[in-house]
């Protein structure tokens, strides 16, 4: 409406006024752009020239360093393997619960806020909270010692299997809440028609799941993904809680090489490597978005 | 409803009805509660646990096992990790970067935000796929060659340079969310407030701005947000100028368990707080800035 509008009064004023139309709008984003551009793509250029600087000019010193380290290969494993496992059970728990919310169940205001706290509860939080329960003397193996189970080092690195469990239930309880509030918006902004019309047919729950609901929250569902596993490439501080370096993950690894190890140079090579998957799954995104849109009702 | 009720009695009297849709809507909605239960305990039990770990006697939190109610209360934790060294001048500086961040971020990003959504421009949509671009990347990975930058022009070890970096984090989700705001505004009352001789700036500032004003705060408390929970650049981009949050990891190793677990609920305060305040934004903030 207001969009038009101003079109065509541009339109009607011709060349001269269109162009005073132009330059405030240029005026009013320009600082953002700026700014965006010197925080952005300067540090990424100079991480460039960080990662590939060289004794005798530029090289694949750093780049060797990093992929020749032995934490390395495990990062880009338990990485993928944490995005791999995490995804899918993430988005299973969040359409379940936003499912639930939408049934509209007494005290359903109450269970929007409990189960969308989390969403602003820290990386590094959310770890040092799951660390009070995993731990040796902590509250889980306080729980089973009642009922006669033996203390169990869950964030051993000895035990591989139960410190990826710990970080993926970690990881599920922050992480979960987004995905579910961006479920309950699609949600909303499904017309009811749809679904009373598959209702009057006849339709059970589960059909009216698969072909009313499913098919109509694909955009949202899209765009929670996408965004979940941009941001799951940088899950760090969690594990760091949890179990330090015993699980190394690509950005924890960024951080030790920076800070423990005092190698700028192959910290930059690492920040690239995240950097460049992360860009390669945001043009996934922005692709899967475009047609994600073109293909819904509007 | 006099004519209705004998009419049941009586119909119950003769047929038996059949009562299991009934009940099997009963059924269906005790499921429904206790699903919605179990969902709520897995999502409240944990903030519980911590608060009972940072509110118990460090005496109590050696014991084994440990006790699931708070009945050996006592601040000698909390108090004890806000007076270790680091974490008040890490509170301070966490304060000053987020609030510095949030001014920031909303003088930058509040006139695109509202050049997106009274403007037509070339380049209009150009620019919000930048944006969309720019809000997808991890630019906090970004913070070791910014730390090298930032230590050839001496601003390494600053709050500004955290600021900076935090802004440019939030600022893409910062310019979306306005811009969605300024949208809600009718454009006709800025038209009423030029007829009667407002400029541009006036109409703006007296009319647009105080109705924009809750959901420019609402914008605001998440950008706070954000930056606050913020560790990674934080950590590499300061020394001595830690925030909170860089205080607790780079003494995750070397600290008594206690001092996390007291660091951990008191990074979580704001999180809890902030989404009591916001959580009729919600759903409109994650609904309308993502797409």
């Amino acid at each position: 409406m207001t969009r038009t509008e101003l079109v065509r009064e541009g339109a009607r004023g011709g060349r001269a006024s269109r162009s005073r139309r132009l330059s405030p709008a240029l005026l009013l984003i320009s600082p953002s752009i700026i700014l965006m551009l010197l925080l952005f793509a300067w540090p990424m250029v100079a991480g460039i020239l960080q990662a590939f600087q060289s004794p005798d000019g530029l090289g694949l010193d750093h780049i060797e360093r990093m992929v020749g380290d032995g934490q390395f290969g495990p990062a880009v494993r338990n990485t993928l393997l944490l995005i791999v496992v995490l995804l899918p059970v993430q988005f299973v728990l969040a359409i379940v619960m936003a499912l639930l919310l939408h049934q509209r169940p007494k005290g359903q205001g109450l269970y929007f806020y409990l189960w969308a706290v989390p969403i602003a509860v820290s990386d590094l939080a959310a770890g040092l909270v799951w660390l009070a329960i995993f731990t040796d003397n902590g509250y889980l193996n306080s729980a089973l010692s009642t009922i006669g189970v033996g203390p169990v080092s869950w964030l051993s690195y000895t035990n591989p299997t139960s410190q990826f469990t710990a970080i993926l239930v970690a990881e599920l309880w922050r992480a979960t809440s987004l995905v579910m509030v961006i479920v309950v918006s699609g949600l909303q902004g499904i017309p009811k028609d749809y679904d009373e019309a598959a209702n009057v047919f006849g339709a059970t729950y589960w059909t009216r799941l698969r072909h009313v609901w499913l098919p109509l929250l694909k955009p949202s569902l899209q765009v929670a993904l996408i965004l979940r596993t941009i941001l799951a490439f940088q899950t760090f501080a969690v594990a760091q809680a949890l179990t330090g370096q015993d699980f190394p993950l690509l950005v924890g690894e960024t951080y030790r090489f920076y800070t423990a190890l005092q190698n700028p140079n192959v910290a930059s090579a690492l920040a690239l490597v995240v950097m460049f998957v992360s860009m390669a799954a945001a043009f996934l995104y922005l692709r899967v978005l475009r047609d994600g849109t073109k293909g819904a009702a509007r | 409803m006099s004519t209705l009720a004998p009419s049941r009695t009586e119909q119950s009297d003769d047929v038996p009805v059949d009562l299991r849709p009934l009940r099997r809507l009963k059924r269906n909605r005790l499921l429904l509660q206790l699903a919605c239960v179990a969902v709520s305990l897995f999502m409240v039990v944990p903030f519980y646990l911590i608060a009972v770990a940072a509110f118990s006697s460090p005496a109590a939190m050696n014991e084994f096992p440990l006790r699931f109610l708070p009945t050996a209360f006592s601040v000698e934790t909390m108090s004890t990790f806000l007076s270790s060294t680091g974490v008040g001048a890490g509170l301070i500086n966490s304060l000053i970067v987020a609030v510095g961040t949030l001014a920031l971020s909303l003088v930058v990003g509040a006139p695109a935000g509202y050049a997106i959504a009274r403007y037509v421009f070339k380049g209009r949509d150009q620019y919000q796929l930048f944006l969309l671009f720019t809000r997808a990347l991890p630019i906090v990975v970004l913070s070791v060659p910014l730390a090298e930058l930032f230590l050839n022009v001496g601003m390494y070890d600053t709050p500004l340079a955290v600021v900076l970096l935090h802004t440019a984090l939030t600022l893409p989700t910062t310019i979306l969310v306005t811009a969605s705001v300024f949208l809600a505004v009718p454009v006709d009352v800025e038209e009423a407030a030029r007829i009667f001789g407002c400029g541009p700036l006036g109409a703006f500032g007296r009319v647009v701005l105080p109705l924009a004003l809750p959901g420019i705060s609402a914008a605001s408390i998440f950008t706070f947000v954000l930056s606050w929970n913020e560790v990674l650049g934080a950590t590499i981009l300061t020394l001595n100028q830690r925030t909170l949050p860089a205080t607790v990891l780079s003494s995750l190793s070397d600290s008594p368990l206690t001092f996390r677990f007291a660091g951990g609920f008191f990074l979580i305060v704001p999180a809890l707080i902030f989404i009591a305040v916001m959580r009729k934004y919600l759903i409109n903030m994650w609904g309308t800035t993502i797409r």
